[in-house]
């Protein structure tokens, strides 16, 4: 499988809230909550790190799930969130300047 | 019940100053009728005060930021505030009259992913409009900014206050809005200045023209939801009257904390404490935060107590902030027709104008 690389967009606006994430899209409008394996990854999406990575370390390695089952639920929360912009995925390594600051 | 919703009822439970309202200067180009604010400039905070309050701010957990004025573009630097805002990720409004919007601003204002731009218009019509703002030339340029700003992609909301010389211009507006393709929001009240003078009420809208407004949902929004008194839920004397000070609270542009840009109780100043300080501990937050229902004097009992949208600045204002505010009472009472316990109390009861066209049954 070719490696994947994903990055917070910096059309969105979000902030941690009782220990979750919430993220509203600038594109739509959408909003959503992260709960905390959601936003795990979604503070790992620097653009740079292999999305393969990012699920090994921040998912498998904290949680006891095999990785292939991990992988599936990762895949699906990535596209979700692309549809509405708020993570950008892509084959190759993302430029920084697309990706935003992380949120307190 | 939406998320953004959840969100702030569950910043309400937790205390987070979820939204705030930032106005970066007070001075502006427009000298409305209407405006609450002295324009004159008393020392604002620089682009460091501001970048710090918002550092704070951001670790204070606020998601929501309004950034007004004032004229935000009077400022300078007000997109390196806005810049650096959406850099810590915050979801940013912003309020202007859009005159100092040209085709560079609209773009940037798009680039930067700003939530909504706000811009006031008070009229279809120039003269009308233009005589509200003293400045000639405003409603052209203000309803240029807004094309410019949906054509980069920016949601746009037209803001427009019922006063006496705009009575008659409110469904103008409206269509402009729809023409135009943005959201429109009236304000019908017109409030005192924040330093307390009254001489702003000159041009409240009468009550007629309020009744009016509030009836014609498409103008009010839901402002107007409840023309008919609701039943005093069982549990109403609990409710908190208004969010102002439990999840939201006012800057202004000299660092003074405020619960509500409508409720000028000094709460601290940001320049000479920690904002986190001043939200905890601040004797007047804390005192606002005692309030319930049950403790309104007058108002606990007043059978628009579940619908009323009463506004605790407006009574502070007016001298008590667990008291009245009657211009909220004339509000309620343009709504439903049922005077507010106040008014009865008071003797103030308005009658509404006698209808042009009335229909007797004969008696045989």
């Amino acid at each position: 499988m070719p490696d994947k690389y994903i990055a917070r967009s910096s059309a969105i606006a979000a902030r941690m809230l009782g220990g979750e994430m919430m993220i509203m899209s600038a594109v739509d409008s959408t909003f959503f909550t992260l709960n905390e394996t959601a936003t795990l990854i979604w503070q790992a999406a620097d653009g740079t790190t292999p999305l393969a990575k990012i699920i090994a370390e921040k998912v498998c390695s904290e949680y006891d799930i095999d990785l292939q089952t991990a992988a599936a639920d990762v895949e699906h929360f990535v596209e979700e969130l692309s549809k509405h912009g708020i993570l950008i995925a892509s084959d190759t390594p993302i430029p920084q300047k697309t990706a935003s600051g992380a949120a307190r | 019940m939406s998320l953004v919703s959840e969100m702030t009822d569950r910043a309400l439970e937790l205390g987070i100053p979820i939204s705030v309202h930032l106005d970066v200067t007070y001075r502006c180009n427009e000298r409305c009728v209407h405006c609450y604010l002295d324009h004159d400039d008393h020392g604002e905070m620089t682009f460091a005060d501001i970048k710090n309050v918002l550092n704070q701010l951001a670790d204070a957990g606020t998601f929501l930021l309004a950034l007004s004025g004032g004229e935000v573009f009077m400022r300078r630097d007000f997109f390196q505030i806005v810049e650096y805002a959406r850099q810590l990720l915050f979801s940013v409004k912003v309020k202007t009259n859009g005159v100092m919007i040209r085709d560079a601003e609209a773009r940037r204002l798009a680039e930067l992913a700003v939530e909504n731009v706000q811009i006031s218009i008070y009229s279809h019509r120039a003269e009308v409009h233009d005589a509200i703002t003293k400045l000639p030339g405003s409603l052209k340029r203000s309803l240029q900014a807004i094309r410019l700003l949906k054509a980069h992609g920016v949601r746009v909301t037209i803001a427009n206050v019922l006063m006496t010389s705009n009575l008659f211009d409110d469904s103008g507006v409206l269509q402009l809005a729809k023409d135009l393709g943005v959201s429109y929001t009236l304000d019908p009240m017109v409030t005192p200045k924040m330093d307390g003078d009254t001489s702003t009420l000159a041009v409240r809208a009468p009550f007629w023209a309020l009744q009016k407004a509030l009836h014609n949902r498409e103008l009010s929004g839901s402002i107007g939801d409840s023309c008919e008194t609701a039943p005093i839920a069982a549990d109403a004397g609990e409710d908190i009257p208004c969010s102002a000070g439990h999840n939201s609270c006012y800057i202004s542009p000299y660092g003074d904390v405020f619960p509500c840009v409508q409720f000028p109780l000094p709460s601290g100043n940001v320049r000479r404490e920690r904002f986190l300080d001043i939200w905890n501990n601040s004797r007047q937050l804390k005192d606002v935060r005692t309030i319930r229902n049950k403790h309104l004097s007058t108002c606990g009992s007043c059978s628009h107590v579940s619908t009323c949208s009463r506004c605790p600045g407006l009574a502070y204002m007016e001298g008590d902030m667990r008291g009245p505010s009657t211009a909220d009472c004339q509000q309620s009472f343009a709504r439903t027709g049922v005077p507010s316990a106040n008014m009865i109390k008071r003797g103030r009861v308005t009658n509404p104008p006698p209808r042009l066209v009335q229909i007797t049954a004969a008696s045989a």
